[in-house]
């Protein structure tokens, strides 16, 4: 065990863990913050997506030792008035079905739109394609995405 | 009547002319000599190169049979995106090679890929510098015959600009040498280290001669 301090959402969480284990337990377990998900465990589905300084990385297989001095944002933390352009999008196509995956879907499609804020349908594809929705919602990720390029491009808000 | 012997030898320079002007050419040739500079470029090629054709193809058949390994090759695919896997099967989820090789998006490599492997069998392998070669030089290992790479990996436009040092330097490179801890459930390359690394330089330093096919 070690003393750890992750800096998630913008707040210091002095913690205690194994430097092994993955971020995804510290940031439910340790922190408490439940929005983000277990999916698979092995980096092969995309439920677990936070940004480590920016990059949407898997937390499942992250670990906790690589967050240390970084900044983490979670799902809780994308936006404090859940007005991130992607969240908007999503809530106007009611995008989710049963929604498990999509606080991994949201973080990653944020950090494509802050790298590409007009983005066509490859770009959604080569972006989005490890995020996977079992209930196959992707249609509808994929219009709610190119409607979060037009309102970013019109409030100037980005990821 | 016979000649006197001193009177006998014709004498076509004076004996004090030609002491004079061949202390003169020799001290002309001595200083011509220090201008050369041919003597190290011999001393490089025979220290590098030792042209032995059957020898270097042989040492190839080593390189060729590791670099077409799934170790190697996975990560120099023929499209844009990697392989996986002991079949060499497309990579699941399907990640884009990127201007830089280091993927696009939310899709980067490191995403997914640490800085060491992860325990557990198929996990994903980890190294600092995971990437594929980068767009403007994909440096593509599959689908090559061995007269194909063998001239490829010696092409300075095809191979990053490397010359023969580099290239022999490149075979302990972090990135070669993780084909070699490859993480749990993936089979090694056909031969060790130590072996391609022999088999590399000797390839390199008795020609690089590409085989026939």
């Amino acid at each position: 065990m070690a003393k750890i301090t992750l800096n998630i959402n913008k707040k210091d969480y002095p913690l205690e863990a194994d430097p092994q284990m993955p971020l995804l337990w510290a940031i439910r377990d340790l922190a408490g913050l439940k929005g983000t998900k277990y999916g698979c465990g092995v980096a092969q589905c995309g439920a677990c997506v936070v940004h480590l300084d920016g990059e949407a990385v898997r937390s499942c297989v992250t670990k906790v030792s690589r967050a240390a001095g970084k900044k983490v944002v979670t799902i809780e933390g994308l936006s404090e008035t859940n007005s991130h352009p992607v969240q908007k999008a999503w809530q106007e196509f009611d995008v989710p079905q049963c929604g498990y995956c999509h606080s991994g879907q949201i973080m990653s499609a944020a950090v494509l739109l802050r790298e590409k804020p007009n983005p066509t349908d490859q770009d959604i594809d080569d972006a989005m394609s490890g995020n996977i929705c079992r209930c196959g919602t992707y249609l509808r990720i994929r219009e709610a995405i190119h409607t979060a390029a037009e309102l970013q491009k019109k409030t100037g808000t980005k990821g | 009547m016979k000649q006197k012997p001193e009177n006998g030898i014709k004498q076509f320079v004076p004996k004090k002319a030609a002491t004079v002007l061949s202390i003169f050419i020799f001290i002309v040739a001595v200083g011509a000599s220090a201008f050369r500079n041919d003597a190290t470029v011999k001393q490089i090629t025979f220290s590098t190169i030792n042209r032995d054709s059957v020898e270097s193809v042989q040492a190839f058949e080593i390189v060729y049979k590791t670099l077409m390994s799934p170790r190697c090759m996975n990560c120099h695919p023929a499209g844009d995106v990697p392989l996986q896997g002991d079949d060499s099967h497309l990579h699941a989820m399907g990640p884009k090679r990127g201007l830089d090789g280091k993927g696009v998006y939310a899709m980067k490599c490191s995403n997914c890929h640490q800085e060491t492997n992860i325990a557990g069998l198929h996990m994903p392998p980890g190294n600092p510098e995971w990437h594929l070669p980068p767009a403007a030089m994909k440096m593509v290992f599959q689908g090559k015959s061995a007269h194909e790479l063998a001239k490829q990996l010696v092409d300075k436009k095809q191979n990053g600009n490397k010359d023969i040092k580099k290239l022999i330097e490149h075979a302990d490179d972090g990135l070669v040498l993780a084909g070699w801890d490859p993480g749990e459930g993936r089979t090694l390359p056909p031969v060790t280290h130590a072996e391609f690394k022999k088999a590399w330089i000797t390839w390199l330093q008795s020609g690089a001669y590409a085989p026939k096919k």
